[in-house]
């Protein structure tokens, strides 16, 4: 029990400390090496609440896809780091401020000002003691084909939606570039590709 | 202390997406940052359900995760992409110069 709470404070400590560096880290890349780092923290945490699958699924999405994205992004353009980093102090009251207010909300939100009636958050704790039957792969598996099968179908249209559309708005085509158009070349008939030029003797074309 | 209970989670998950909101609103002018920070929020809703769910031994909470996953994986691929051609016309993408868009 003691070696899984140290385990959970590590994991903890590890993803709240790099969402704060992902948040005031000076360069873009570093930005998004700390988000990576938070992602597998998170993962940690999601396998040590007994969540395996959601947590492999984690490190295949974000870390795999979306972080490498960002880092593609990031690197790609060639933006100016100082210029974009100028108004940070000036933000920095009006941000702290937003970000007190809204964790005070969501502390009153879970009871610990003693806000709600009987202590849900308590409640809940003691519920959550059972050993899971089944694997937690399987019971995943048992209700998302099942009872959530159209939601499973509606994410996968999702996907292939923005997968479109990312290409839709990346694609461009450049003048002067010459790039293969397979119809085009094939449907080149015999007038078109050559011509027959008569040639006067000693003239030279 | 040393029996995680479901409040531990819920206590990263709140930190983490104050830090998110904090970042958006730290951050004005560099839109990378700006979505890795909402990706950050959704991380902290994402540890939100997975926890609910565990604790109240439905498994349902995940598969609304995995949903949130989906989104996110969709959002940020589409947001990069618009990144990346705003970029190419502009050769810059302060956020400043994006607010006076006109179509």
């Amino acid at each position: 029990m003691i070696l899984q709470a140290l385990a959970f404070y590590v994991f903890a400590a590890i993803t709240i400390a790099s969402g704060a560096m992902v948040v005031s880290s000076r360069n873009p890349v570093y930005s998004v090496l700390f988000l990576i780092l938070a992602f597998f923290n998170a993962a940690g945490l999601f396998v040590l609440i007994g969540a395996e699958f959601v947590a492999m699924i984690l490190v295949i999405v974000y870390v795999g896809a979306v972080a490498v994205l960002f880092l593609f992004v990031v690197m790609m353009l060639d933006i100016n780091i100082t210029k974009l980093r100028e108004g940070f102090l000036e933000y920095l009251p009006i941000g702290a401020l937003i970000g007190i207010v809204l964790a005070l909300e969501i502390m009153i939100g879970l009871g610990v000002f003693g806000g709600l009636p009987t202590g849900t958050v308590a409640s809940l704790n003691k519920a959550g003691a059972q050993v899971a039957s089944i694997e937690n792969t399987r019971a995943i598996g048992q209700v998302l084909y099942t009872q959530y099968f159209y939601l499973f179908q509606v994410a996968g249209l999702v996907l292939l939606t923005a997968m479109i559309g990312a290409i839709v708005l990346t694609l461009r085509s450049r003048p002067g570039v010459r790039r293969q158009k397979v119809g085009e070349q094939l449907y080149r008939t015999k007038e078109q590709a050559m011509t027959i030029v008569k040639v006067p003797s000693r003239g030279g074309l | 202390m040393w029996t995680i209970g479901l409040g531990h989670y819920l206590f990263v998950s709140a930190v983490l997406f104050t830090f998110g909101v904090f970042g958006i609103f730290v951050n004005r002018k560099n839109v990378i940052v700006i979505l890795m920070c909402v990706e950050l929020m959704l991380l902290a809703v994402n540890i939100n359900l997975v926890a609910f769910s565990v604790f109240q031994g439905n498994v349902v909470g995940q598969i609304f995760a995995m949903l949130v996953l989906t989104v996110a994986a969709a959002e940020a691929a589409i947001g990069l992409a618009i990144l990346v051609v705003y970029f190419r016309n502009r050769g810059t993408i302060e956020v400043e110069d994006i607010s006076a868009m006109k179509g």
